[in-house]
Order: C-alpha cells, then structure tokens, then sequence
C-alpha cells in the first residue's frame, strides 16, 4: 500500500508493516485525545520512522494516489486535535 | 483506519475528489486538471520568492543588529572608563535586548531556510507529476475510448491531485510560518525606529520612554553581570562609580573633589579594544 507523509512524499509499503502501522497510528490518537504533547510527538515520530524505515519512497513521477495521507511531520498537537479541515491543516 | 491517519486520509480524499469533479467531460477533466497543476506550479515559485525575500529582509536586520551589538558595547566601555555607569548602563541594556532580538532572528533564517528548502523540494515533486500526467495525457488520448478515458484520467489526475493538495499544504505551512517571521521583523522595525539601537551618547540625560521599556524588556541581573565584567575588565573593580571616582581623584592626589574632573582624567578604553 501507498502512504503519502504530508509535505514530505509517498512511501510504498508491505502489508506486513501494516499492524504495527495501525497500533502507533491508534497509540497517537490516544495521545491527541489525553492531551498529552510529548507523548505525541514522540508516538507520531515512532510512525514516521516506521514508514521512512520500512516503506520505500515513491519515484516523484509516479502517479499513483495514497491509500493513507498522514500529517505533517510538524503538526503540532492543537492541530491534531482539531478537525484537520476546520483549522486550515488542509488548505482549499 | 480510525486513529489520526484514517482521519486524515479522509480529509484528503475529499479534497482531492473536489479538485477534480468540475469536469465531467473527460477532454475537459484533462485540460482543467492539467491548466490547475501549471497554476499551482506558479504559485509554488512565487511562494518560494516570497520566502527568499523574508528571509534576506531577516538577514539584514540581522546584520545591523550585529554592528548595534558591537557599537553599544564600545560604547558602554568607554562610559565605564569615564566613570559614567549610568550611560554604561544603559548602553548595556540596549545590547541586551539587541542580542536578545538577534538570537530570535537567528532561529527564524534557519526555520525560512528550512521552509524554503521544503516548498522547492515540493515544486521539484510536482514538476515531475506534471511533466508525467502530459505525458500520460497524451497516450489516454491515443489509445483510450471516451469511456476509458475517464477511468484513466481519474486515476492519473488522482495522483498529481493528490500532490497538488499537498504542496497547497506546504505552501500555506510555510506563509504561516513566514506571517510569524514578518510580524518579529515589523517589531524589530518598531525598536529600531523608536531608538532602542541608536547611539546611547547621543541622547539628552534624564531616562526617556524607550530607557523605561528596555528596562522592562533586558534582564536586570545579566546587565549587572555584564557592568561588574566589565569593570573588572577594565581594572576598576566591582565598586560603584561615586566611590572610584572619589579613589581616582584621591589617587590623582588632585586638590579638587569635585566629581567632574574624574571622567575628564579617565581615557576612553580604545586600546584594549584594539
């Protein structure tokens, strides 16, 4: 599956790597909802070195689109509590 | 997915279907799709102007923050060797606050540059997208029934859709960024312009508005720190100015107390700035 980090690019990944994809993905939203920055940041930066370490980056003309769009990796924990739409994160 | 990707993803798909369900026509959805990725493509370049222009406009005040920096501290070693701790004072508290200013600004280039890098990483990635939707175009055009067409459009446009929206995302990361960056810019202005920087010698005695500022602004104890370094630097001790000026003239074993004639004796500390 294709996973596209947000202003960064999109990484090609095996099934494999997927479950533990899901349980960080899951372990940060439970940091986003505690209100708990610091454990936030360092969950969100476990997921994206999972991706970056695992997955391998697709070639810039590749057009193939994301099965999963994750967010910046300088989204700050407001951000992430706010519905992405709503605050800008994702421009119109 | 549930958590913050799945969250995300959503947001996104919904994005990208926007971008691209104006058209229903196949032809139209390749020529609005393609003439929509040459106007982001644009905007990309000028984003990224935008940026260089923040941060040269940071890097100058930077460097006259600098030569602020070095002026006052000249001058608050003359004002000690005179014996005018005030002046020295007050020369020391505007560096404060211009060194303050000047480790701000510091971590602001390097953020610019940071965006910067990542907004032309961005147009590098979209140009490529771009450059490979043409070309695809053209063999969807060839090789494609109507019908086809639209499904392989569809596909084809999701993927450049998709880097669109991305670099609108990075964009707007980097105009916020670069919004913050201008607002420390504008108060550096403001300071500049009120004289925080100028020549401490060149203003009247009495303390003025901007002297009750900076004293609210610089950190008191850094400032006695600084004044006792310096007189201790310039060999005159820790003790307050009255008293050394007294010891000078008494050491001068000049008749007169009068307090004027010590910094008059006192030679500006020139040679060991050197």
């Amino acid at each position: 599956m294709i996973v596209r980090v947000s202003t960064e690019g999109q990484y090609e990944l095996q099934d494999g790597a997927l479950e533990r994809l899901h349980e960080l993905d899951n372990a940060c939203q439970a940091a986003v909802d505690a209100g708990d920055g610091e454990r936030f940041h360092a969950c969100y930066e476990q997921l994206l070195e999972l991706i970056r370490g695992e997955g391998s980056e697709l070639e810039d003309a590749d057009l193939r689109g994301s099965d999963l769009t994750l967010p910046p990796p300088d989204i700050t924990l407001e951000e992430a509590q706010s519905e992405f739409s709503a605050h800008g994160l994702i421009p119109d | 997915m549930a958590g913050l990707t799945g969250r995300m993803s959503t947001v996104v798909k919904a994005k990208v279907s926007k971008l691209l369900d104006r058209a229903e026509d196949p032809a139209e959805t390749l020529d609005y799709s393609y003439q929509k990725q040459v106007e982001q493509l644009q905007n990309v370049k000028k984003g990224i102007a935008d940026v260089v222009t923040a941060k040269k406009r940071l890097q100058m005040q930077e460097a006259t923050l600098k030569q602020s920096v070095v002026k006052l501290d000249t001058q608050a070693r003359q004002a000690v060797s005179g014996g005018q701790e005030d002046l020295a004072r007050t020369a020391l508290e505007r560096k404060n606050v211009a060194q303050t200013e000047l480790q701000g600004l510091d971590t602001q280039v390097s953020e610019l540059e940071d965006q910067q890098q990542k907004l032309t990483d961005s147009e590098q990635k979209l140009r490529a997208k771009i450059e490979a939707f043409r070309t695809k175009k053209e063999v969807i055009k060839a090789q494609y029934s109507a019908a086809e067409a639209q499904v392989k459009i569809s596909e084809a446009a999701t993927g450049v859709g998709e880097q669109m929206a991305d670099v609108g995302l990075a964009m707007q990361r980097a105009v916020d960024k670069t919004e913050n960056m201008k607002a420390r810019a504008d108060a550096v202005s403001e300071l500049e312009a009120a004289g925080t920087f100028d020549d401490v010698t060149a203003l009247g005695s009495g303390e003025d508005d901007i002297d009750r500022q900076l004293k609210q602004l610089s950190s008191q104890p850094a400032v006695d720190d600084e004044l006792a370094k310096m007189k201790g630097e310039l060999g005159q001790g820790s003790a307050p100015a009255a008293a050394q000026i007294s010891e000078q003239s008494q050491e001068a074993g000049a008749g007169g107390h009068g307090s004027e004639s010590a910094p008059a004796d006192a030679q500006p500390a020139e040679g060991g700035q050197g």
